[in-house]
């Protein structure tokens, strides 16, 4: 009786519990497979997440004033920025004693040109200043206030000091106010003066034209596939080399092909007018502009909607299409009840590759886009490598990330990303 | 035997001393460029006959000179700067040696004097606009036009660019406010001095927009400077801005029905700035290198492949003809007093203050 009733727990052969002995073995299979992927994991770590994490981390990080101006900082914290009277001398000395560190280190300008980013004419300040107060003797050359103002009457300006103030912490969120079509006014967050605002209408028209692109390859996509899917493999096989041909060109000549084609001068022009169906006078406009993006971009990115779409159909049973109109079902009937919802995993699959690499196109915008076509990754190109303010297009590149999520998190709710298949 | 031993080690440190030198120097050195037709001149003007004098160097092109600025800044925040020698604007220039970012030189101590003596830093006078630049070329941007599309009347002021009625059919203008804004209050009747008060105040920037309303459907926009020559070529558009050297080009060397507009033309700069903190090595290859490209008969070669002025005073007398074509060059130079009656020279300063806010609203009103 007593070795049947045994309560403790099960043993394995070397004496251990086998609950641990199981553990033991299934962590080591886990560590194993871990060291199998820790290559592929530690790469994607340091060259694709680490990079964006610090790329977002500059549209908040504004170390740069207290880091460059740190006396004068921490003497500003007692003046009162709404009295609109001008700081006295005790904050101009701090000023001139840490613009001297900076004139030596050649850092003065760069915080002027993150201070001008916010109040206009800042950069023209600091740049005068430096020149001047490198030579100053900090000892002798006192009431500093008189000097500044001798260099430029602007710093006599309460709204200059405010600025520096308000922007004086280690992070902030005025790149994203900017961003977003905002300033910081006196009485916090205002709306930039209307002629400023350019923004809200390029966001709105990314959506809108990716939104476009990605229908109008759904419309000329879907038939292609469905052919692709059911001809006999000999001819589907040279179809698809047609539909891979133009993907495999690079995407430059696919562009300047397109401005070729669609230019007042270029080949459709001049065939319309030939035909007598356009006057000479009076050529089709079809190149920058927002028409001339959409086209270039739709034969751009079809592929990406022809492969998945053609995957999913080719998984359709076409005696399903056959049963259908066996019992009774019209073409249409057939098509639209039986055939069309199992190829809206494709579909599906399509729309999400296309819409997100539209909206993050730059290129073939930036070529045929004109001003009118042109989408906020041009302005983050432009904000990076030409007005180099590069905590802008920090917090420009953070919202089309957090948009870009938002709308898959929004696909999952309504389509379930269980159902697109790739293949 | 001691004293042979000693004298024998002498003349090989002797002899050796020139060879050290040599060592001292890198025999790899990445020059950043624009690419084109540009380059190309450097190429053929100063870096094949340094090659031929220096056979192991090895030079290396990068093209990215249009970003040059941001590259520069991320290589520097990176620590690890690979350019040796970078080809850039005078406003990036001097915004790399705010930011320092650029070395600063001493212009008589580092550049070759003219032949007759004078000190680079005379021979280059006013054109060095910055502590870091060594100036190579001047150019400028100007107009090019259809020929057969302008009627009998070629155009001959800036202001016919707004007179789309005179000139009817579109305009190529480069995608930034500098230089559009300028034009626009000089052709709205602001005198040529007063321009930058007047751009000064909000009234002005709106004027200038206002101004440029009156043709924004009539413009395609380029940010390319080969974008303008070949939309002339296409017949694209009517008229167009873009450097004189392309146009000069597209005119001369491809024969298209095009001629310049010289009036109000933006002067610019273009030279060479070096990193800040090279390596030993790197820097006295680059500095060799820098001497010997910015010399007088150097700089006069360029013109031989390119229309673009040459930076130094005592270069332009030894412009001679162009290298294929044969033609004389001295007349296609933007410098040359026929083509220079009525020049603009931007103010870089007012620029490098204003340039973000001007940006602003230049881009806003683009977009509406």
């Amino acid at each position: 009786m007593s070795d049947t009733t045994h309560t403790g727990p099960v043993l394995a052969a070397d004496g251990t519990p086998l609950k641990r002995s199981l553990a033991r073995a299934l962590r080591m299979q886990k560590i194993r497979a871990l060291m199998l992927i820790a290559p592929l994991l530690l790469f994607v770590l340091l060259t694709f997440i680490l990079p964006i994490a610090d790329m977002l981390f500059r549209s908040v990080e504004n170390r740069i004033v207290s880091d460059t101006l740190p006396k004068a900082v921490v003497a500003l914290q007692d003046w009162d920025a709404n009295s609109g009277v001008t700081p006295d001398e005790a904050i101009f000395a701090a000023l001139a004693a840490d613009l001297q560190v900076a004139a030596q280190e050649k850092t003065h300008t760069r915080v002027g040109s993150r201070l001008n980013y916010e109040n206009p004419g800042i950069s023209s300040l600091f740049r005068k200043a430096g020149r001047k107060v490198k030579r100053w003797d900090l000892a002798e050359d006192g009431p500093f206030k008189e000097q500044f103002l001798k260099i430029d009457e602007d710093w006599a300006d309460p709204e200059v000091w405010r600025t520096i103030q308000t922007y004086s912490g280690a992070y902030t969120n005025g790149y994203f106010l900017n961003a977003a079509d905002f300033q910081k006014g006196a009485e916090g967050a205002e709306l930039r003066p209307e002629n400023e605002r350019i923004y809200g209408t390029l966001f709105l028209r990314t959506l809108i034209m990716s939104l476009a692109i990605t229908v109008s390859c759904i419309i000329l996509g879907y038939p292609v596939a469905w052919i692709l899917a059911n001809l006999p493999s000999r001819t589907a096989n040279l179809l698809m080399i047609l539909v891979l041909l133009p993907f495999w060109t690079s995407l430059l000549v696919r562009t300047s092909a397109w401005k070729v084609m669609l230019q007042q001068q270029g080949v459709i022009n001049d065939t319309l007018v030939w035909l007598g169906l356009v006057a000479d006078d009076a050529r089709l406009v079809m190149i920058n502009n927002q028409f001339g993006t959409i086209v270039a971009m739709t034969h751009i990115l079809l592929p990406f909607m022809i492969l998945p779409m053609y995957s999913v159909m080719q998984t359709i049973n076409p005696s399903y299409l056959r049963a259908a109109k066996s019992l009774g079902a019209t073409n249409w009937t057939a098509f639209w009840r039986v055939y069309f919802p199992q190829s809206v995993p494709g579909i599906g699959a399509g729309s999400i590759l296309v819409f997100i690499l539209a909206i993050g196109y730059y290129i073939t915008p930036e070529l045929v886009g004109g001003t009118k076509g042109v989408f906020i990754s041009n302005r983050i190109a432009f904000h990076i490598s030409q007005s180099l303010n590069w905590g802008l297009a920090a917090a420009l590149g953070s919202i089309l990330l957090v948009v870009v999520l938002a709308l898959y998190w929004a696909y999952d709710k309504i389509v379930g990303i269980d159902n697109v298949k790739l293949g | 035997m001691k004293l042979t031993k000693l004298t024998a080690l002498a003349a090989t440190t002797a002899l050796c001393a020139p060879m050290a030198m040599a060592a001292d120097m890198a025999n790899e050195m990445t020059i950043v460029s624009w690419g084109g037709a540009y380059q190309e001149s450097q190429l053929k003007a100063y870096v094949e006959p340094y090659q031929e004098m220096h056979p192991d160097l090895k030079v290396i092109w990068d093209e990215s000179s249009a970003e040059a600025t941001a590259k520069m800044r991320a290589m520097t925040e990176a620590g690890n700067v690979t350019w040796d020698l970078v080809d850039v604007v005078a406003s990036d220039a001097m915004r790399m040696c705010d930011e320092g970012l650029a070395a600063e030189l001493d212009h008589d101590e580092v550049l070759a004097t003219a032949p007759d003596g004078t000190p680079a830093s005379e021979d280059f006078g006013e054109l060095i606009v910055s502590d870091c630049f060594v100036p190579q070329i001047v150019y400028s941007t100007t107009f090019g036009y259809r020929m057969d599309k302008v009627g009998d009347t070629p155009p001959s002021s800036i202001c016919d660019i707004f007179d789309t009625a005179k000139y009817p059919g579109k305009r190529a203008l480069q995608k930034r406010p500098i230089d559009n804004v300028e034009w626009a209050l000089y052709c709205d009747g602001v005198a040529k001095d007063e321009i930058y008060d007047v751009l000064s105040t909000d009234e002005g920037v709106e004027r200038a927009l206002a101004k440029l309303d009156s043709i924004k459907d009539q413009v395609v926009w380029w940010t390319a400077g080969a974008e303008t020559p070949q939309l002339l070529a296409d017949g694209e558009v009517v008229m167009g801005s873009t450097f004189n050297g392309r146009l000069f080009s597209a005119i001369a060397e491809q024969n298209q029905p095009i001629d310049m507009l010289w009036d109000m033309q933006s002067f610019d700069l273009d030279g060479w700035i070096v990193p800040a903190d090279l390596p030993e090595d790197r820097k006295a290859r680059v500095m060799d290198f820098l001497k010997f490209a910015t010399d007088t008969q150097r700089l006069a070669d360029q013109a031989k492949f390119i229309s673009y002025g040459p930076a130094r005073a005592s270069s332009a007398p030894l412009v001679g003809k162009h290298a294929v074509l044969g033609i004389d060059m001295a007349p296609h130079m933007p410098t040359d007093p026929a083509n220079a009656g009525n020049v603009h020279v931007y103010d870089y300063e007012w620029w490098a203050d204003n340039r973000d806010d001007l940006d602003a609203k230049f881009q806003a009103w683009l977009a509406k």
